[in-house]
């Protein structure tokens, strides 16, 4: 699908076509934290920038098992509903149950991945549209939230408390145990990415599925793992959420999965697949989090302006990357 | 009988009377009540108009492959449009056809999305869906605005005779756009954009226009729910209008046996389809089932629709119904 971007015809030679994007995402990123710096006093602060890291901990997360979906030219709209069930069933087993949390906590992430496990095989064998597969997947999570309980499930248990509590040092500021484990992850999906078999492949069959079977590459597998790792993505965020938040709650996370697409395709990840960076991903998140950040510094914008705003980069990314693929894709109609 | 395009949709949807009717037995009586028809079947009605509505634009558009799932937003923008029109002006008239205008231009700049920039459908409609809300909320400054006003009432509680008025409003214009599709070959169009987009436009449909058309078309249906749900709940609420109506419309559509690929659809079954949604809806209540468990049944639908649906798992339950077969009738006669 994306042979257009050969460099060949770009004009600045030995500049990859496909690095377009992300530099567009990094330009705006610091530039918004310009803006930030200039406008308010105390934005330009060590601690403001752990806070985003901090603050957006689940959605990186979630957003970083959603990259790879979306680079093999998928879509997990189940990811939210994952994430609050994982919040739900955390807090049911270890307040209601009187599990150990070392216990429920791999239990949980095991759960997610074969959440999604299911999701992937379900659009591999039988050729379903992974948005319809994931859509009936959201359901079934956020109707076993309800069915746990509708009401919110308060966290008391020492460890997830500890784990609240639990603030890591650097230098003046400091970062939460999420925040660590959203960088870990972020670590890891970059060297699953770029120096893994597994990561060509998912590239690989977002170039083009059919080139990538005959190749003899295993498509298959490769779809059900993806899917597989962005549920357990999705159930680590919940786990995140649920020490964030101390407690488990049916409406927690409602439209994460639109937050989570929203910061891929800022961060330069082409929809159509085979195109794009787990970091951009991260600066997409971290572009959220600055224009929240933003909002709440300026004191008189309301929230809602949130919203509108990724909205419209939404929209300027899509026009972009439609630019960028321009030429060789030009005719396409409308396709899904 | 099997093979009739209508026969699944409206086998669920007897099963499903049938067993309300079976667990509570006054579910089937209709009384005249007040000067109107009273009773769960007209009900039911009532309540599925709204969905009804938008799943008829959402048909026309999954038809011509494409999505729309900036519905539910359109819905809230479309209240709060004509909640602050009728409580600002007072003029029925002025609010109704600013909430239409209002959603129309949503529908239209989807399309202009999908047909002139070439996003993908579900991408395009992404972005009105993340910033929708949020539009709505501007309009109504972040209030949930309470509508005091008679004739606004009417939309969504009002009788015409005897007859919810959403539910005759919703059948209207279900009939005419049937006769539209009809009566003009707009409905092969959307067949032939719908099963070869390329091929279509080869074959001279004017397949950028008419697509763009048909999500202006979603966009108005998607704002008549909208007036009609504000109307019910005499307040547009921008946080909660129309939340998961885009699953509930594209889930009625599928059930009404559109394909989800284009090509196919059903307007008459899509109608269908919302009121088999309704009704699972009204039967968990009377069950007394908790009403959020109605997600996983609506999952478990999709579920089995879309499985019915795939060329590849039909093939392997066939494969799987041939394998038990007596090995001696296996054997081809030399």
């Amino acid at each position: 699908m994306n042979n257009s971007f050969n460099t060949s015809g770009f004009a600045l030679p030995g500049f990859d076509r496909r690095l377009v994007p992300l530099t567009a995402t990094l330009v705006l990123f610091f530039a918004m934290v310009a803006f930030g710096a200039a406008a308010y006093d105390g934005f330009f602060a060590p601690q403001v920038f752990l806070n985003l890291a901090i603050d957006n901990a689940f959605l990186l997360i979630a957003a970083i098992g959603m990259t790879f979906v979306i680079l093999t030219g998928g879509i997990d709209l189940s990811v939210g509903s994952v994430l609050a069930l994982t919040t739900m069933a955390a807090a049911a087993l270890v307040e209601h149950a009187h599990w150990s949390p070392w216990l429920a906590m791999p239990l949980l992430l095991a759960g997610g991945a074969a959440f999604g496990a299911l999701q992937g095989f379900l659009i591999h064998r039988y050729r379903l549209q992974p948005f319809i597969v994931t859509l009936a997947g959201m359901f079934v999570a956020r109707g076993l939230c309800y069915l746990i309980d509708t009401e919110s499930i308060p966290v008391r248990d020492p460890v997830f408390v500890a784990l609240a509590e639990l603030r890591i040092p650097l230098g003046s500021s400091s970062l939460s145990s999420g925040a660590a484990v959203a960088i870990l992850t972020v670590v890891v999906a970059l060297w699953l990415a770029h120096a893994t078999r597994f990561g060509r492949t998912v590239y690989a069959i977002g170039g083009n599925a059919r080139s990538a079977a005959l190749m003899g590459l295993p498509v298959g597998a490769t779809l059900v793992r993806v899917y597989a790792m962005s549920g357990f993505c999705a159930a680590l965020a919940g786990l995140t959420m649920t020490v964030y938040m101390l407690s488990g709650y049916s409406l927690h996370a409602v439209g994460l999965e639109l937050d989570a697409i929203a910061a891929v395709v800022i961060g330069g990840t082409l929809l159509t697949g085979g195109v794009g960076y787990v970091a951009g991903t991260v600066v997409g998140v971290l572009i959220l989090g600055v224009i929240q950040t933003l909002v709440i510094f300026n004191g008189t914008l309301s929230s809602w302006w949130t919203r509108i705003v990724v909205g419209i980069l939404l929209f300027l990314f899509c026009v972009a990357q439609r630019l960028i693929e321009g030429g060789a894709k030009k005719s396409h109609e409308v396709h899904r | 009988m099997f093979a009739l395009p209508l026969f699944w949709p409206c086998l669920t949807l007897a099963l499903l009377v049938m067993l309300n009717a079976v667990v509570n037995p006054a579910f089937l009586a209709i009384a005249w009540r007040d000067g109107h028809l009273y009773g769960n079947l007209i009900d039911i009605l009532n309540r599925a108009a709204p969905l009804a509505l938008v799943a008829a634009g959402m048909t026309l558009v999954i038809a011509a492959r494409g999505l729309d799932i900036s519905v539910g937003a359109v819905v809230a923008i479309a209240a709060a449009t004509g909640a602050l029109c009728v409580s600002s002006t007072g003029s029925l008239g002025l609010a109704i056809a600013s909430a239409l205008g209002a959603a129309l231009l949503c529908g239209l700049w989807n399309g202009l999305l999908v047909v002139a920039v070439g996003m993908q459908p579900i991408i395009a409609t992404l972005i009105l869906m993340v910033a929708g809300r949020g539009i709505a909320q501007l309009i109504t400054n972040g209030q949930i605005i309470t509508i005091y006003y008679a004739p606004y009432d009417f939309i969504g509680n009002g009788f015409l005779l005897g007859l919810p008025f959403a539910a005759v409003l919703a059948v209207a214009v279900i009939v005419l756009l049937h006769a539209l599709l009809t009566a003009t070959p707009l409905g092969l169009f959307i067949r032939a954009i719908g099963i070869n987009p390329l091929a279509a436009r080869i074959a001279g449909v004017r397949a950028r226009p008419i697509t763009l058309c048909l999500y202006g078309f979603c966009g108005l249906m998607a704002g008549l729910a909208g007036l009609i749900i504000s109307s019910n709940v005499k307040s547009a609420d921008a946080n909660n209008a129309g939340t998961l109506l885009e699953l509930d419309a594209i889930l009625a559509v599928t059930l009404g046996g559109t394909a989800l690929t284009g090509g196919r659809f059903s307007l008459a079954g899509t109608a269908i389809g919302a009121l088999i949604i309704q009704t699972l809806t009204s039967t968990i209540y009377s069950l007394g089932v908790p009403p959020e468990v109605n997600l996983v049944f609506k999952a478990a639908l999709i579920f089995v629709v879309m499985l019915l649906q795939s060329a590849e798992f039909r093939a392997s339950m066939r494969a799987l119904a041939m394998r038990p077969a007596d090995p001696e009738k296996g054997i081809p006669p030399a």
